[in-house]
């Protein structure tokens, strides 16, 4: 930005001291994008990191890229990671805890040894200088005329083809998230005009009304006491799975009767023999 | 201070998303980690053309977020369906690769 | 002329082929079909004969090329025939007495309801047998050989109903299996060492070989001749054979089959000369076979076994003299000759006597028969005296010639050799002896067969006795009439060569020898058998008459040592198969499979499992390109 074609080997101190601030924060934020416990808080740590990135390009002379990339990641695309997101579940918390045997310590020393060995090889290159943009900005009248220029002469067909790969995409996600009906969708007429014609007019009775039991397999008990077959499920009602407890407290009380014998009789027999 | 730093921050935001890709099952998670990856390809492309003094890698980074824009689209549509069918977002839910 | 040779094949082999094919309607007159055409094959056989007679010495031998049967690059099978001097002889030999054979077989098999097929494995046999004498190379000697095999397995098993025969048949089928894998085996060295297996070339060029290769041929050619003429070490099979129909024995050890070895060694004597080890143990198997053959003669009680001892015995002195080499050849052929009349006159004579004593055997359970079968008793007695070498008939001039060839061996072995046939025709006189005695002389000791019935010793019919009479006359005068003027040596010499040996003895003095022998082993016979009455059970017996009963153990020898080794050797085989070669191969298995196993978790099915592979192997490839610079 300060010297025009000059090469140089050390930026501004003031970018120096930028860096320094923001790349703690850009890499805190991607570390607790993967170690959030919500999808939540990973797509809103990720967008802070994506916003830092937006700085750095804007620091690095891609003006055009860090506004792009504040209004079509940030804005755009993480929107709809957060909008997905909702949909899935927001409040559903991910367990972190690892099922596969042996997964974490092999990407642990994989991401170990990837990182180590990128970094040396970084390190390895000599880059001692650099050249800055200013003379490429320069020379269509500004960093967003330059790349107009490159995007519309050199990288013309790759434009072209971006587009319908991105139409193609469009498509394809309409396609994966429609629904196909399998049958046709009933009018509100036809919908009342079937009620009417049915037997019953009033909605159907809800399982366990007038009974003991507020089960969804137990039959509803008729005011004459006869159990009515309607207020149970049909599914239920077509499998035999109905319950019958009309018995069952008879049997309870039996069982308590008997219960309570025994232990009287044993009370008996002790009084017995301390008499 | 020397851009060569930004390669630095690069790689490690690179492998960062990486290990996140390996380690988390939430499908949703393993997009955004994906995102985190490409976006540290680009900060690599967009210091390169500053070193340079080239905008072919500014270029690259703008199709590179087309690309991501269009994948994003498409991989959420899947997980939408996924999750749609499986009432789960869990990539390992989905191990039908094995007979 | 020469056309005329296959037709001594092809007239019994067309009468195999009607016989076996024609079905019931031949049965009333097949026999006279089959008889008329061996005797087609003997009037072609004696035309051929007259024809050679009317040659010089040199141009005497007879070509015939009919096709030719696998022709290959290299590899040319002719079927094409050969009839010189030697291969006059056997034809003459094998359609004369094959013809007598036929004749008596009429009679002798008369109540046989399978008669005709009978007359068709006959047929079978004689064609086969002469296909194998007037073949020009040795494949189609082979096929011959197979054809004799397959007939007299056939023929020996022919009564199949009583199992002792089907198992003889199957027994002399696989002990000639061995003989038969020698002659291939023999065939296959000839092949790649001459390139050819036609007589002509391979004993032309016997000089331009190696001895070893020679050796080893001849041994084969050996083993070939112990098991089609049952030498040691494959004798077994000739005493079981007797379970076949008499006139098949009187075959077997007369005219064909047996006389296959020593036609083989004589014709392959070129090689035999030149391979001085093989020749060595072909005079070894001859010897050690001459003594076995006469001590097994000498315990049997039952007649055909006791002959048929003689026959390996007698054969053994042939393949001895075969092995003396062109001392012994003609010799060898000779007493072939001879012993091919007496030993069908004896056996036919022996076929009679069953046939008068309701089949039974056991020469302690006849007797005194001379005056019921006189015919019979004549015949034999004249084929009896042929056999121990009686002065002036004809198996005291073959023997005798042997005996004689056996001391012009010169050295040691010529000497022990001498002794070995002078002791052979010692036992042979005492064994001849014994089955004279006790068969034709002495007091009748006759019994009731099986269903109550005395025997009624008769004499035979017509077509038995004529035979007989006939073999008589040639056993008598056949010897003879070879002998004066050296007529035999000088017929087969261009053939076969003839050199004289050096003897350390005189002939007048070998002669001399072996009627000493002579008197002595009859002298003996007589004192055991001819003096006092004989028990009708055989006693107890020395150590050494139970094994010679028992055939000298050769039976337990094989069951020993062939057949338990086998088992043995199966039972390892099958242990190492199950372990050595089982555990490799299932080891191999097991191993692949417990690595798929293991390895089989490596696709479990997460992809983010397969997403650590992927990111591994990135940073692996990162690592070696960072090393690569590095270098």
């Amino acid at each position: 930005m300060t010297g025009l074609a000059a090469a140089a080997s050390t930026t501004s101190t003031g970018e120096a001291f930028q860096f320094w601030v923001l790349g703690t924060v850009a890499v805190i934020g991607a570390l607790s994008t993967v170690l959030m416990k919500k999808a939540v808080h990973s797509a809103l740590s990720l967008a802070g990191t994506m916003i830092v990135l937006a700085v750095f390009y804007l620091a690095n002379g891609a003006y055009f890229l860090g506004v792009v990339q504040i209004v079509v990641y940030t804005g755009a695309i993480m929107m709809l990671f957060l909008f997905v997101v909702m949909l899935v579940g927001v409040t559903a918390a991910d367990s972190l805890k690892e099922t596969l045997k042996g997964q974490r310590w092999l990407a642990a020393g994989c991401g170990l040894g990837f990182g180590v060995l990128l970094i040396a090889g970084i390190g390895n290159a000599s880059l001692n200088s650099f050249n800055g943009l200013g003379t490429a900005n320069a020379a269509h009248g500004g960093n967003v005329e330059g790349l107009a220029s490159l995007i519309f002469t050199k990288y013309v067909f790759a434009f072209e083809i971006t587009g319908a790969l991105l139409i193609t995409a469009t498509v394809g996600a309409m396609v994966l998230t429609h629904r196909e009906r399998t049958e046709r969708a009933k009018t509100q007429r036809e919908m009342s005009q079937e009620r009417v014609r049915g037997k019953h007019l009033p909605p159907l009775p809800a399982p366990g009304v007038y009974a003991r039991h507020n089960a969804v397999d137990i039959a509803g008990l008729l005011p004459d006491g006869t159990a009515s077959e309607l207020t149970v499920m049909q599914t239920l009602r077509q499998r035999g799975q109905i319950r019958d407890v009309s018995n069952e407290s008879l049997a309870d009380l039996k069982a308590l009767e008997q219960r309570s014998e025994e232990r009287l009789g044993r009370d008996q027999d002790e009084e017995e023999v301390t008499k | 201070m020397n851009p060569v730093n930004y390669l630095y921050l690069s790689a490690l935001l690179f492998t960062i998303g990486a290990s996140g890709v390996l380690i988390r099952r939430n499908a949703i998670v393993v997009f955004m980690c994906v995102e985190l990856m490409l976006n540290a390809c680009n900060l690599a492309f967009v210091t390169f053309s500053r070193m340079h003094g080239n905008l072919d890698g500014q270029i690259i980074a703008f199709f590179t977020m087309v690309v991501a824009a269009a994948e994003v689209v498409v991989g959420l549509a899947i997980i939408v369906s996924l999750f749609r069918s499986r009432h789960s977002a869990s990539v390992d839910d989905a191990s039908l690769m094995k007979l | 002329m020469d056309n005329l040779i296959a037709l001594l094949v092809a007239a019994p082999l067309l009468g195999a082929a009607v016989l076996l094919c024609g079905g019931r309607r031949l049965d009333r007159f097949g026999h006279w079909i089959g008889t008329l055409l061996a005797a087609a094959s003997f009037v072609v056989g004696a035309v051929l004969f007259a024809d050679m007679l009317g040659k010089g010495a040199d141009q005497r031998a007879l070509h015939q090329y009919l096709f030719s049967w696998i022709p290959v690059e290299g590899f040319q099978a002719d079927v094409a025939f050969q009839l010189d001097q030697l291969s006059m002889t056997f034809v003459l030999l094998i359609t004369g007495v094959g013809t007598l054979i036929h004749i008596y077989s009429i009679g002798y098999m008369e109540h046989d309801e399978r008669r005709r097929r009978f007359f068709g494995y006959l047929n079978l046999f004689l064609a086969a047998m002469l296909l194998l004498v007037i073949a020009d190379n040795y494949l189609l000697l082979y096929v011959g050989w197979e054809g004799v095999g397959l007939a007299s397995y056939l023929l020996i098993g022919f009564w199949q109903h009583k199992p002792s025969a089907a198992t003889a048949a199957k027994k002399a089928f696989l002990v000639n299996r061995v003989g038969d894998m020698g002659l291939s085996i023999a065939i296959m060295l000839m092949f790649t060492t001459f390139g050819t297996f036609a007589f002509g070339p391979v004993l032309a060029s016997t000089g331009e070989t190696s001895e070893g290769k020679l050796t080893a041929i001849g041994l084969m050619l050996l083993l070939a001749a112990c098991g089609k003429s049952a030498q040691v070490p494959l004798q077994s099979w000739l005493g079981d054979a007797m379970e076949g129909p008499t006139p098949v024995s009187a075959l077997i050890h007369a005219a064909t089959m047996v006389t296959a070895g020593v036609y083989l060694i004589v014709r392959s004597g070129a090689i035999f000369n030149a391979a001085p080890d093989a020749q060595l143990v072909v005079v070894v198997v001859g010897g050690v076979t001459l003594l076995f053959g006469a001590i097994v003669g000498c315990a049997k009680d039952d007649i055909k076994k006791a002959l048929a001892g003689s026959t390996m015995s007698q054969i053994g002195y042939m393949i001895l003299a075969a092995g003396l080499g062109p001392i012994g050849y003609v010799f060898a052929i000779m007493h072939l000759v001879t012993h091919g009349f007496f030993k069908a006159g004896l056996f036919l004579g022996a076929g009679s006597v069953m046939h008068g004593m309701n089949d039974e055997v056991d020469m302690r359970k006849f007797g005194g028969l001379r005056r019921y079968m006189p015919v019979t008793f004549i015949t034999f007695g004249l084929g009896y005296l042929a056999i121990i070498g009686f002065p002036g008939l004809s198996g005291f001039f073959s023997k005798d010639k042997i005996i004689e060839a056996a001391f012009a061996k010169g050295g040691t072995e010529g000497w022990i050799l001498g002794a070995v046939t002078l002791l052979g025709a010692a036992i042979t006189a005492f064994y001849m002896t014994r089955v004279m005695l006790l068969t034709f002389f002495g007091e009748k000791r006759w019994q009731p067969d099986a269903e109550g019935h005395d025997p009624h010793p008769h004499e035979s019919p017509k077509s038995m006795t004529i035979p007989m009479i006939v073999l008589a006359f040639g056993s008598v005068f056949a010897g003879g009439f070879f002998s004066i003027g050296d007529r035999f040596l000088n017929w087969l010499e261009p053939v076969t060569g003839h050199s004289h040996g050096d003897s350390p003895v005189s002939a007048t003095t070998v002669t001399a020898a072996t009627m000493v022998v002579l008197v002595i082993g009859v002298a003996i016979a007589w004192a055991m058998y001819g003096r006092g009455p004989v028990p009708v059970v055989a006693p107890r017996g020395s150590l050494l008459t139970r094994a010679a009963r028992r055939d000298l153990l050769q039976d337990d020898f094989n069951h020993v040592v062939l057949v338990r080794g086998g088992e043995h050797l199966t039972r390892s085989l099958v242990y190492v198969d199950h372990t050595l070669v089982d555990g490799v191969v299932n080891g191999t298995a097991a191993t692949m499979g417990g690595l798929s196993g293991r390895l089989r978790k490596l696709q479990n099915g997460y992809a983010r499992s397969y997403a650590v592979s992927m990111f591994g192997g990135t940073a692996v490839v990162i690592a070696a390109t960072l090393l690569m610079r590095a270098v």
